[in-house]
């Protein structure tokens, strides 16, 4: 069934169209909604064509790890809800899943896009913990942009809620913003055959050769990487995947 | 002690605004979203599909599952866990029991229909909010139903009987909180459960809010399944 698939698709491309009528290097619109969840500290609802997730941030209190005594701390969740897809099931996290909320973390945290020695309330005894959870709602293809891109609006949307010094009070919002120092787009490019594209459909996603996850920052310098897909890809296919991902983050960026 | 006046001011027999849309989980058989002040629920139906276990399976009729989840930052306070938990297996057993009588299953031997209820933010009401959606779930998909289920809760705080109640009510001391749900035309109870102490009539006198209120329910629903297939909304 997948062959299939994969034929039609390449046969399009060929022409230089998709499924949906798009060109390989065009994405279906996207739309960044801020605020979405009131008792989270933050949070925001991404929708790219007909996929759409939900990304909440909680702050939490804890100890500092022992090895990063003055810093607070980052979690990166993905939940890839049995609402969204017949794919899903409920249950423990799937390998996608934890493949999705790796590379997001990753993308975030290598980028030092939190400061998070300013998240050390007492060296080794207090620190701030940054909770992003994305849930999906509607998975129509290309969740890797969709779920990074809302877990970076809900990061830009939170503020502290008001601590004093023992315990949060959940209720009480400060409008202090977290301390951020960049914002890392991460932008997933799709390889069939000769042909790279981004932002997938359900269906396109079923059939490519190899996919590449890059974050790209304000200055065009990459934080992270994740390479997917069964087929390997040569050297010269990956600077020209990589300048198309440069390239094409600015529309992710634009959307913020 | 008397209960003068709401936090959000209003009268002890109102519902908060309510808002509702059909058919927005475009891979879902049926979907529905549904909002009762800041709680809100979307509802998404897979199936008639196959059933496991196997030992589940029922040569007779189609089976109806409830799966009732919080988003992890959906709650008041700390961050909910994701997974299953004690409360969330209660609400899914007691959505479906809410949702059984309406829904005819005879045509789906040994089938599963799915419900899937996730709530991205809440302020109490959770276990109703995601009655109504599922209920407009089930339409859309197209489930042999004999009416729409409608569900809200009533209750107490201090000397008044109040219908819809928020977090600070239905959390407050002594508060009395009454989930009904109520087959839209008929007015029969399909979902009642209650916290807290009350004497037989004014239970009644709450259950007699609900029902009032089922019916301004029904309509938004109505409105919001006529949208989705086009037909003349009015």
């Amino acid at each position: 069934m997948h062959e299939e698939i994969k034929h039609t698709i390449h046969s399009l491309l060929v022409k230089g169209t998709r499924l949906d009528g798009r060109s390989s290097l065009d994405f279906r619109p996207i739309s960044v909604e801020y605020g979405v969840a009131h008792n989270a500290e933050g949070s925001a609802r991404v929708r790219i064509g007909e996929t759409e997730v939900i990304a909440g941030v909680k702050m939490e209190v804890m100890k500092p790890y022992p090895d990063t005594a003055d810093q607070g701390s980052l979690m990166v969740n993905v939940e890839l809800l049995a609402l969204s897809s017949p794919d899903f099931e409920s249950g423990p996290p799937s390998g996608d899943a934890i493949e999705l909320a790796r590379v997001t973390d990753r993308a975030i945290r290598e980028s030092k896009m939190i400061d998070l020695h300013k998240l050390c309330i007492t060296s080794g005894e207090k620190a701030w913990m940054v909770v992003i959870d994305i849930c999906t709602v509607n998975d129509a293809g290309n969740l890797f942009d969709a779920i990074a891109l809302a877990a970076l609006a809900a990061v830009k949307n939170t503020t502290f809620p008001a601590f004093d010094g023992e315990k949060i009070d959940y209720h009480e919002k400060t409008d202090k913003p977290l301390p951020l120092q960049r914002l890392p787009i991460s932008l997933t490019l799709y390889k069939y055959g000769k042909h790279v594209l981004v932002d997938p459909m359900q269906e396109e996603e079923l059939a490519y050769d190899s996919r590449l996850t890059v974050s790209i920052l304000e200055d065009g310098s990459l934080a992270s990487m994740q390479k997917g897909g069964d087929e390997a890809f040569s050297i010269e296919d990956l600077s020209e995947i990589l300048n198309v991902a440069i390239e094409k983050s600015q529309v992710l960026r634009a959307a913020l | 002690m008397t209960y003068e006046k709401r936090s959000d001011g209003r009268r002890f027999d109102e519902l908060r605004p309510i808002d509702a849309k059909v058919g927005v989980i475009p891979r879902a058989v049926g979907s529905a979203w549904f909002k009762i002040g800041k709680t809100e629920a979307y509802a998404a139906v897979y199936g008639p599909r196959e059933l496991y276990p196997k030992f589940l399976q029922d040569p007779l009729k189609g089976f109806l599952r409830c799966h009732y989840n919080m988003m992890p930052f959906s709650g008041s306070g700390e961050r909910v866990r994701p997974g299953s938990n004690r409360r969330a297996k209660e609400i899914s057993l007691v959505m479906e029991r809410a949702l059984r009588p309406v829904v005819d299953l005879s045509q789906f031997p040994n089938a599963v229909v799915d419900v899937f209820v996730e709530l991205p933010q809440t302020d109490a009401g959770t276990r109703c909010a995601g009655i109504c959606a599922a209920s407009m779930a089930l339409a859309d998909a197209g489930i042999p139903m004999r009416d729409l289920v409608c569900a809200v809760s009533a209750g107490k705080v201090e000397d008044k009987i109040i219908l819809d109640l928020m977090y600070d009510e239905d959390s407050a001391e002594e508060g009395v909180d009454i989930p009904i749900a109520m087959l839209a035309n008929s007015k029969e109870i399909s979902l009642l459960q209650m916290d807290g102490m009350i004497t037989k009539e004014e239970l009644m006198k709450a259950i007699g809010l609900a029902k009032k209120a089922v019916d301004e329910i029904y309509d938004v629903q109505k409105v919001a399944l006529k949208e989705r297939f086009d037909i003349a909304a009015h």
